[in-house]
């Protein structure tokens, strides 16, 4: 189950023939194996990543860090449920360290999210203190290489 | 205007240009193409041996090493061929050159008189060949077969042997067919050999390279045999280490003093940085050797499934990381199928016929690339070979 859950991560165009190939399995094992994983919630979606500036569409992201009070018996969980529900929110980590939670957002505009940060995250009860790092450049992104220094280095006529 | 031509060695002059070569020059040409032409892993080094040649050269050990290579070093390769392969050697038995070629190199000059013969099973890497005729000797080939899964057979060597037959090259897993040669084919092998003067060079440069259930045999535990044998091993492809050159030959202290002393005349010691990394390599790094061979043979059961599905038949190769695909089907020689293939679908693969006419009506495909460049790879070929089809 690890190592498909692996493939799939990195590859999710594989089909479930080659995978089974690939794992010395049962094509219909594999396919078995993949919708237990998505009907459990083990496998939450399947993203393409897109080198944005390549592609020449302008957005901005940006990383924002929350102090914020944890509610007696509730923890964390509720503030975190609450600021994920928001649609212009990408994600939402709980974190150790200096800060407790970390947001992730992406919008059109600098603006758009001063705005956000402004209106509806700074006014919550329970967020204590903000701190926004806009991204300015994107080097590698899940274990993908944003730029040529990755290029393969080997010579054609190696042996 | 100086005639070069004159100050050349005629012999080494002689030596063809490989169909490599040409494939090459011409994907370079085309541009933009999926090369699936290399020879070498497309892993980094494992950090830890990157960082244990930092530290050597941190430390400023920079000299020559002694030219047998360091002791450390031949200690840890003694005991991991003892841990892996069932060898039984001693340091003294042990030479470390620079890539398991200069001990191929090495081997032959020690050995070979003008004359001599040398078995070559073919197709197989480029090197033994040239290096053999520049010895003076004689290369006898044995055309393997994919009936057989290109391994040599009992009946195949008997038919090669003459009273002039020096050497014996068993180079497997192999390049460029990925063909291994199980106990029981080893066996066979040394019954031919067991009652002649007939000394084996066993290339295992690709041993920690074996898939699905077989695992590596080395000829010289086959019993009987370590006497006449020596071993070509090195750390380029299991370790991803080809850039650091380092290799190592074992055999009879006889043997290995003779290549010494050559080694000694031609390039005084191997690396000396390389040699630090390759201790931590040899007594730290089983798992990634086996992290790496995991992801290479998910990737040739991939490979292999993928091309015999679009319809170019190509037999279970359980070594190295090349698959030996079959184009005859296609009407086209190799050399003719990788120019078209690159000219209308930008993939680069190596046509058979480098590596001995016996390669003739292949391809070589090697697997060690990303799975995202197989799977684009593997989509051009289908179109490729459709576009055939069609036009027919």
């Amino acid at each position: 189950m690890e190592q498909l859950l692996k493939l799939l991560e990195t590859n999710p165009t594989l089909t479930p023939r080659q995978l089974a190939v690939m794992l010395c399995r049962d094509e219909k094992a594999v396919k078995g194996m993949i919708d237990e994983c998505v009907s459990k919630g083990i496998i939450k979606g399947y993203r393409t990543i897109i080198d944005w500036e390549k592609a020449g569409v302008n957005h901005v992201k940006a990383q924002i860090e929350l102090k914020v009070t944890p509610k007696k018996g509730r923890g964390f969980d509720e503030i975190a449920m609450a600021i994920a529900s928001m649609e212009e929110v990408e994600g939402v980590t709980l974190m150790s360290g200096g800060y407790d939670l970390l947001i992730e957002i992406k919008a059109k505009t600098f603006q758009d999210i001063a705005m956000f940060v402004f209106k509806r995250l700074s006014p919550m009860d329970d967020v204590n203190e903000t701190a926004t790092h806009f991204v300015l450049r994107p080097y590698k992104q899940a274990g993908i290489m944003f730029h040529e220094e990755d290029e393969d280095g080997r010579s054609f006529n190696a042996l | 205007m100086m005639d070069y031509d004159k100050y050349l060695n005629k012999a080494i002059r002689d030596i063809p240009l490989s169909p490599i070569e040409k494939v090459s020059l011409l994907a370079k040409e085309v541009g933009d193409c999926i090369v699936l032409g290399v020879g070498e892993p497309d892993f980094k080094t494992p950090w830890r041996i990157r960082e244990a040649g930092i530290q050597a050269l941190e430390k400023g050990k920079t000299w020559y090493s002694p030219g047998l290579g360091l002791m450390p070093l031949k200690r840890a390769i003694c005991e991991y061929q003892k841990r892996r392969f069932r060898l039984d050697y001693s340091p003294e038995e042990v030479m470390v050159t620079v890539g398991g070629s200069e001990g191929i190199d090495m081997l032959f000059r020690c050995m070979l008189n003008p004359g001599d013969e040398v078995i070559l099973p073919t197709p197989c890497y480029v090197s033994y060949d040239p290096i053999a005729r520049l010895c003076g000797a004689k290369v006898v080939e044995i055309p393997l077969k994919q009936e057989n899964n290109f391994r040599l057979t009992a009946d195949e060597l008997k038919a090669a042997i003459t009273d002039k037959t020096k050497i014996l090259v068993l180079p497997f897993p192999a390049n460029p067919t990925g063909a291994i040669m199980e106990e029981q084919d080893l066996l066979a092998i040394a019954d031919v050999i067991r009652d002649t003067d007939i000394f084996v060079m066993t290339d295992e440069i690709y041993a920690e390279l074996t898939y699905g259930e077989y695992q590596h045999v080395s000829f010289a535990s086959i019993p009987g045999m370590r006497e006449r044998t020596v071993v070509i091993n090195g750390f380029s492809k299991a370790y991803a280490m080809t850039g650091w050159r380092l290799g190592y030959a074992m055999g009879p202290k006889p043997i290995i003093d003779c290549m010494a002393t050559l080694h000694q005349v031609a390039v005084i010691c191997a690396p000396t940085t390389s040699q630090y990394a390759a201790v931590v390599a040899m007594n730290e790094c089983d798992d990634e050797i086996d992290a790496m061979r995991r992801q290479y043979d998910m990737r040739r059961r991939f490979l292999i499934n993928e091309l015999n599905s679009i319809g170019l038949p190509c037999y279970n190769a359980q070594g190295a990381f090349y698959v030996f695909a079959d184009i005859r089907g296609t009407g086209m020689t190799s050399e003719e199928f990788c120019e078209r293939l690159i000219r209308r679908n930008r993939v680069a693969v190596i046509p058979g016929n480098a590596f001995g006419k016996a390669g003739e009506g292949f391809v070589r495909i090697s697997y060690s690339y990303s799975l995202d460049h197989l799977m684009e790879a593997t989509k051009r070929i289908a179109e490729f070979l459709n576009d055939l089809k069609e036009n027919k």
